[in-house]
């Protein structure tokens, strides 16, 4: 009892740490330096501490204080209530979805048995998929509730765009799980031990159409037409300073981190390494004794997992300095036209490939 | 010779309006007849010799001293023939109208907006007779030769 | 639908793309009348960066207009002083020597460039493809660094003028231009490869903004959007000034006047830029750049300091200003964004009586209401940025 609520809270502050603590700053510093790396030039060097400039680091503790020292305005006339639960509205789903994603596998420590996820739901994917709709509420409102024509049609694109992309998104999901047979993001991540197991071999559409929708609803290029740049100032937040206008950016961030998370756990094996079975883990490391080999599988796990999430990260952030946007009509037309017919035709091959 | 046919044709077709021509450093220019300027820029347009689809451009010049005062510019280019000429039409201060050309060349509205902004030279039968570079509370045409350059505005305030 | 629609009270909705918004670069206001993204109507209002440009050239003398030509287009500052220094010296009647009239053309053709490199980059960043923007920004940076070193200034030249030009070729100019050039067009295809094929960027240009051949005529458009609309026009091929008729080049020309046709034109006229410069740079002859008329053009600075006559001329033509006979002239050469063309009265005094600037970009931003009726407002990012309104120029 005290066992599990300790390797629960354990779970919690590690999850909590890698991503707020983490991955929300690095990101900041990814874009800034990925970006930069593209497009041949140096990005920002110049914050430092006492002369030490790590590479750009401390611009993310720049950032921090920056914003939680601005000045917080309401626009004159805006709802106020809604104007201020809009960002938390949008950030909260993004956190709270990373609470069943499996970021490593059972292990048994100290006569205990571990499982490497926050909350082992039955209907994981469903899960994921319900608060990333909720999210969806988060933009809708800040756009209606700045009382700023802009910041309407943010809003509007925003509700329309990330609307039918969910649609999509639940489709492109049906063969993996038609495929793995369960919901359970952990079962499925633990059927694809073995390496001509992995999702991405099995429905390789799957992927880029999963790819391509959970893009879209994240709102990044080439779908960020709810914050257009140079059409909508900065769409559905233009009102937005301080502390809240950070809370969306790392909203976005995270839920950045929570697709690369997905796509590992359906696609990539989760946190396999390719061609390394369980079992042959925990005799590669007999040498610490039961525990300890226990415990350093999971490191070798948890780290194989959190690489492969990097790499989706560093592949959205190509992704994004690469293309230009869509404009609206085209991005309806690519959800409805294309990305649902070629889904259902997948859901179909998938159906006659297992019945076969 | 290249230079003079459009002078010479619109002599023949226009005997009465031309009151003089030239054609200094080259440029083939005609003074006309302020009454009949929409007749001959939409016989410059259609005429089967001449053709001047492109209104290139339309100004004003003030000659304060001289009556009639203002004098309307427009330089015309014929995309087929390559051939530029300019007509000139005198319009006095006290009656400052002249027909506007938009039914020739539908180009000439914000060029025309300009010459009524800056100058005072109002278009006849324009669709949109008002200033264009400049603000609705703006006093005066400050490219009249006797408006000073530094003459100061009156301040106004936000639009609402 | 439209039965039910009739008893929906619903109103179009009025957005201000007011002077200060990313996408009206040159202080442009846009009144655009939505039905939901449908633009009904598209009000056009300039005037922002109205600065008297003519009523300030009335007030001093000829030589003094050439540091005001400068702001007009202030991408292509060389080409504005070009013209104007030709139309002053088409109205006096004289010819500038052949060595002139070469570093004149080079100096066009760069400006060009970087005109045009500035305007398929700010299409790039406004569709959201930061990195082309970036990457002809380095290339606009290498052209801005030859102009830096023929002129002494990037953007402000004041380097032509009346009878000739300021200072000849630097030393170690041609070999700078053939790196820059190197470089230059690596980048191009840098950007060539990122945009070009790109299937997101043709879907937001193509087909957008599309005009006929004789409806853009009747528009007045001139220059690349004029050419992407299929009308060979090009004051350089059709009224050669300069030394054009020696330079052997092309002039792209287009087939249905959507963006993608003017982005083609204009990176394609890049190219043939560079090959004018390069051609300009071996028939380069050797030879005096002033004209030897000190009653227009000064001597140099030792015969002024020698020689009494040169003394007299030089205090006249900088206090009075120089004296072209009385007359009218125009002159048009092509700007960046088509013909840029002077409308010069003398009355034979030192200052002119009318200077007048034919803003290429001032009928091209007025047919913006009838480009983007009933189109979407995601559409007028890449149309206006395609039709290359530079502020200076429209409004002088």
């Amino acid at each position: 009892m005290i066992a599990d609520l300790i390797e629960s809270l354990a779970k919690i502050i590690f999850i909590f740490t890698v991503n707020l603590g983490f991955f929300a700053p690095v990101l900041g510093w990814v874009e800034r330096k990925q970006s930069a790396l593209i497009q041949d030039r140096i990005g920002a060097n110049r914050a430092d501490i006492l002369g030490f400039t790590v590479i750009g680091l401390f611009h993310s503790l720049a950032d921090a204080v920056k914003v939680l020292t601005k000045e917080d305005f309401i626009p004159a006339g805006a709802n106020k209530f809604f104007h201020t639960m809009a960002p938390f509205i949008s950030l909260v789903p993004a956190i709270a979805a990373f609470s069943v994603i499996p970021f490593g596998g059972k292990y048994t420590v100290f006569g205990h048995e571990v499982h490497l996820v926050i909350a082992d739901l039955d209907v994981g994917i469903l899960f994921v998929f319900a608060l990333a709709s909720l999210s969806t509420f988060g933009v809708v409102l800040a756009g209606w509730s700045s009382r700023s024509n802009w910041s309407l049609m943010g809003g509007l694109r925003a509700s329309a765009q990330m609307l039918s992309y969910e649609v999509a998104m639940g489709l492109t999901i049906i063969g993996i799980i038609m495929v793995f047979g369960s919901l359970k993001l952990t079962e499925i991540g633990a059927a694809q031990e073995n390496f001509f197991r992995w999702g991405i071999f099995l429905q390789p559409v799957g992927f880029i159409l999963f790819l391509t929708c959970a893009i879209a609803e994240n709102k990044r290029v080439p779908f960020d037409i709810p914050e257009a740049e140079s059409e909508l100032v900065a769409g559905y937040f233009t009102e937005y300073s301080g502390l809240k206008f950070v809370m969306f950016w790392m909203g976005e961030f995270l839920e950045i981190v929570t697709i690369s998370g997905m796509v590992t756990t359906l696609f990539f094996g989760a946190w396999h390494l390719p061609f390394v079975t369980d079992q042959m883990l925990l005799d590669f490391f007999q040498f610490a004794g039961p525990n300890g080999a226990g415990i350093l599988a999971m490191l070798v796990n948890i780290a194989t997992f959190f690489g492969k999430v990097v790499f989706f990260i560093w592949l959205q952030m190509a992704i994004r300095w690469t293309l230009p946007r869509f404009r609206y009509d085209q991005i309806m037309r690519l959800c409805w036209k294309m990305i649902l017919p070629i889904s259902l035709i997948n859901i179909l091959v998938t159906g006659l490939v297992l019945l076969i | 010779m290249n230079a003079s046919v459009t002078l010479n044709r619109l002599a023949e077709r226009f005997p009465g309006s031309i009151i003089d021509t030239h054609s200094h450093r080259g440029d083939d220019t005609a003074v006309v007849k302020r009454e009949d300027i929409r007749a001959i820029c939409a016989f410059l347009r259609e005429d089967e010799g001449l053709l001047y689809n492109f209104m290139m451009d339309l100004t004003a010049v003030d000659y304060l001293g001289q009556e009639p005062r203002f004098e309307v510019v427009y330089h015309l280019y014929s995309l087929k023939y390559n051939r530029r000429v300019r007509i000139k039409v005198r319009v006095p201060e006290s009656d400052c109208f002249i027909d506007s050309v938009v039914p020739v060349w539908p180009c000439a509205n914000w060029f025309e907006r300009e010459v009524f902004d800056l100058y005072g030279v109002s278009f006849n039968d324009h669709p949109e007779m008002r200033r264009i570079l400049l603000y609705e509370g703006f006093e005066g045409h400050p490219l009249r030769k006797d408006y000073p350059i530094k003459k100061r505005q009156p301040l106004i305030g936000p639009i609402n | 639908m439209r039965d039910i629609e009739k008893d929906l009270h619903t109103e179009h909705m009025v957005i201000n793309m007011g002077p200060s918004h990313p996408v009206t670069h040159g202080t442009v206001k846009f009144l655009v009348t939505l039905d939901g993204e449908t633009i009904v109507d598209l009000k056009v209002e300039i005037g922002y960066l109205h600065r008297g440009f003519e009523k300030m050239c009335e007030n001093g003398t000829w030589q003094q207009v050439i540091p005001y030509t400068d702001r007009l287009n202030y991408v292509s500052p060389l080409i504005n002083n070009v013209g104007y220094a030709l139309a002053v010296e088409k109205l006096i009647g004289i010819d500038v020597p052949e060595r002139c009239k070469y570093i004149r053309v080079i100096a066009c053709e760069l400006s060009r460039i970087a005109d045009h490199l500035t305007n398929v980059a700010a299409g790039g960043l406004e569709l959201g493809a930061f990195t082309a923007f970036l990457y002809f920004v380095e290339a606009r940076e290498l052209v801005w660094d030859l102009i830096e070193m023929l002129s002494g200034a990037r953007v402000t030249t004041n380097y032509v003028r009346i009878g000739g030009l300021k200072n000849d070729l630097p030393e170690g100019f041609s070999e700078k231009t053939r790196d820059v050039f190197k470089r230059v067009r690596v980048l191009w295809k840098d950007v060539d490869h990122l945009l070009t094929k790109n299937r997101v960027f043709i879907d937001r240009v193509r087909d957008v903004a599309v005009l006929p051949a004789d409806e853009a005529i009747a528009l007045v458009f001139t220059g690349p959007c004029l050419r992407a609309c299929g009308v060979p026009y090009d004051v350089r091929k059709a009224q050669p000034y300069l030394v054009y008729d020696r330079m052997d080049f092309e002039v792209p020309i287009g087939d249905t006047g959507d963006n993608f046709d003017k982005y083609l034109v204009r990176m394609e006229e890049i190219l043939q830029s560079m090959r004018i410069v390069e051609q300009a740079m071996e028939q380069l002859p050797s030879g005096p750049i002033n004209i030897d008329m000190p009653q227009y053009r000064w001597q140099s600075k030792d015969d002024i300091g020698s020689r009494i006559d040169s003394l007299i001329f030089h205090f006249k033509t900088v206090i009075d200003g120089i004296k072209p006979p009385p007359g009218e002239v125009y002159l048009a050469v092509e700007g960046g964004n088509g013909e840029l063309g002077f409308y010069l009265v003398s009355d034979g005094t030192g200052k002119p009586y009318k200077c007048r600037v034919r803003p290429p970009s001032f009928p091209l931003t007025a047919a913006m209401s009838r480009l983007m009726k009933g189109r979407l407002i995601a559409d007028i990012v890449p149309t206006f940025d395609m039709i290359n309104m530079i502020g200076g120029e429209c409004d002088r």
